[in-house]
């Protein structure tokens, strides 16, 4: 199924389409932010302890012992690491995160601009809806019952989490080096599907489609020449065609 | 690859002399991306690309529908699409019209939900008190056993607070709650306005009830010393957070704008102004609460001109007296 589209208008007449990502892509990058939360306010919460107390055996350090200084360079500090990383890093990053980088998607507003730190911080105190009851069951739902796939807090703030991904970035390098070596756009693109669809297709079937597509790009070569080779070598100068495509 | 006919040969001409420019779109734009302050130079090298981009991909959609170069272009023209219309950045001059322009015009408009917030806020207060007052045996729904063994005893919770946190992380605390407080009194307008309504009464209730508790033990006064210097801003910034969430509400229930979430947005992004001074004035409190309030040195009197002045400095920055806006003659 094809994502949703929101298509924007601009002076130069050409209109601006952004793809519009869903509950997947969305959840993905959630997952992704959450580890790195963790990890980060655990190594920093780990570390200024074990600095502290020498251990990071909460339950062996005496009651006590937690001084106001610990307090405020260790507890403090791990709590706004928590609950601060998404605001801060979607204001500092742009509308992205690490997570939504990965997943590649990025927010914008409706507007198709970079949201302002204002919007990102009104969506982000919307988690506090979005969360309602558990693990985001409310901004789910909304999620997946809204046309553009927008949480409470999306719709609060007026932003869209539309696709960005890299992938094409690296495949768009592909294609330009595909043309030096005279490939038109339309046989890069084949020539991409294939390698792309590589490991899921069955063994006489990619074969097939490999002989016939590499026939047609060089007059030089022939099914009946190319039959004779193995899969290995087949699948190697489709990859010399599109070097730097980064597929395996 | 064979040349199977002049269209193609075509596009492999234009493709050949655009597919440079195309390569270097990426670096362009990662350093566009990235400055913070472009120059003249950089804001016409942009638009110029932009032009260029839209035309090659105008061509482009034509020629090679649903192909990943097509799609490439269509993320580039984008990114330069959103660089190109962002906003200008003044933030000095941005957080001076938001403080004195744009805020008190907020609580201008929102003037009578707040009235009738803390209308509301004052009646669930008497219930709370009346309620305890006929039955005493209610407070055991609303305050913690401890807390009602304490005051049972003759002693508030708050009396011995200082022995067990330090201020600064008791006012940590508190002021981090207050905004938590606010701000869900605030979101949870979007179920049309219910919630708002739901967290004031509570709010109202409990605090009356309480009073009404302390008072029947004698420790009404001593509650009252305790809140006098923060509760003037801090209760009143919860009514006002709670008129925001209504607003919130009432833009679900009576649009304002084409379609609801529309009507929704612009709500949000007009009180969400307001919740940011609110959040600045909590802050405030929280300090107040744990340095000054639970303090047995300071006097009633020096708690009422600090409850009184604070809660002068609140209505000034409410109203943007306090960030220099002048009063429009009639």
């Amino acid at each position: 199924m094809n994502a949703p589209e929101v298509t924007l208008q601009s002076v130069t007449g050409v209109d601006v389409r952004l793809r519009i990502a869903g509950a997947g892509s969305r959840s993905f990058a959630f997952v992704i932010d959450w580890h790195i939360r963790l990890i980060l306010t655990l190594a920093w919460l780990f570390g200024g302890t074990f600095l502290f107390f020498g251990t990071v055996a909460l339950a062996d350090i005496d009651g006590e012992g937690f001084s106001s200084a610990y307090l405020f360079v260790v507890v403090v500090p791990t709590l706004a690491i928590y609950f601060l990383y998404h605001p801060i890093l979607e204001i500092a990053m742009h509308g992205r995160t690490p997570g939504k980088r990965i997943a590649g998607v990025r927010l914008v507003t409706r507007e198709g601009d970079i949201p302002s730190a204002g919007a990102l911080l009104v969506r982000n105190v919307f988690r506090l809806i979005d969360a309602l009851p558990a693990a985001y069951l409310v901004g789910l739902t909304s999620v997946i019952f809204t046309s553009q796939h927008v949480r409470i807090g999306d719709l609060a703030a007026g932003t869209l989490l539309v696709f960005d991904n890299t992938e094409k970035e690296t495949s768009f390098e592909a294609f330009c080096n595909a043309q030096q070596q005279g490939l038109s756009p339309q046989a890069a693109e084949l020539v991409y599907e294939l390698l792309d669809r590589w490991k899921t297709l069955e063994e006489p079937q990619r074969r097939e489609i490999a002989c016939n597509l590499l026939a047609r790009l060089d007059p030089n070569l022939t099914v009946h020449s190319l039959v004779t080779e193995t899969t290995a070598d087949l699948h190697d100068r489709l990859k010399r065609l599109l070097p730097g495509t980064g597929l395996t | 690859m064979s040349a199977s006919g002049g269209s193609e040969f075509g596009l492999q001409a234009w493709f050949a002399s655009r597919v440079e420019t195309w390569r270097g779109l990426a670096p362009i734009l990662q350093s566009l991306e990235r400055k913070h302050r472009h120059s003249p130079a950089d804001a016409a090298k942009a638009i110029e690309m932009y032009r260029a981009l839209g035309r090659d991909l105008s061509i482009a959609r034509r020629i090679l529908p649903d192909t990943r170069t097509t799609q490439a272009l269509e993320q580039r023209f984008a990114k330069l699409h959103a660089l190109i219309y962002r906003k200008p950045h003044d933030w000095r001059a941005s957080t001076l019209t938001l403080f004195r322009e744009e805020i008190p015009a907020v609580v201008h408009e929102l003037r009578t939900a707040i009235l009738w917030v803390s209308l509301l806020f004052a009646l669930s207060a008497a219930a709370g008190w009346w309620l305890v007052s006929t039955y005493p045996e209610l407070i055991g729904l609303l305050a913690s056993e401890e807390m009602i063994n304490g005051v049972e005893r003759g002693r508030l919770w708050t009396d011995d607070i200082l022995n067990v946190v330090p201020s600064s992380l008791l006012s940590i605390g508190i002021l981090t709650n207050n905004i938590v407080v606010s701000l869900m009194a605030f979101c949870v307008g979007v179920f049309f306005g219910l919630g708002t309504f739901y967290i004031i009464s509570m709010n109202g209730l409990m605090l009356g009830a309480i009073f009404a508790f302390t008072h029947q033990h004698g420790l009404a006064g001593s509650l009252a010393k305790f809140v006098v210097a923060h509760g003037f801003v801090e209760l009143s910034v919860i009514c006002i957070a709670g008129a925001a969430g209504v607003m919130l509400g009432e833009s679900l229930i009576r649009p304002t704008h084409a379609t609801r979430r529309e009507s929704f947005q612009k709500a949000t992004a007009k009180t969400s102004r307001l919740l940011l001074l609110c959040a600045l004035l909590l802050i405030g409190c929280g300090f107040i609460e744990g340095y000054i309030s639970p303090n047995p040195d300071f006097p009633m009197i020096n708690r009422l001109v600090i409850g009184i002045g604070y809660w002068v400095v609140m209505v000034g920055a409410l109203t943007g007296r306090l960030f220099g806006k002048r009063r429009v003659g009639v």
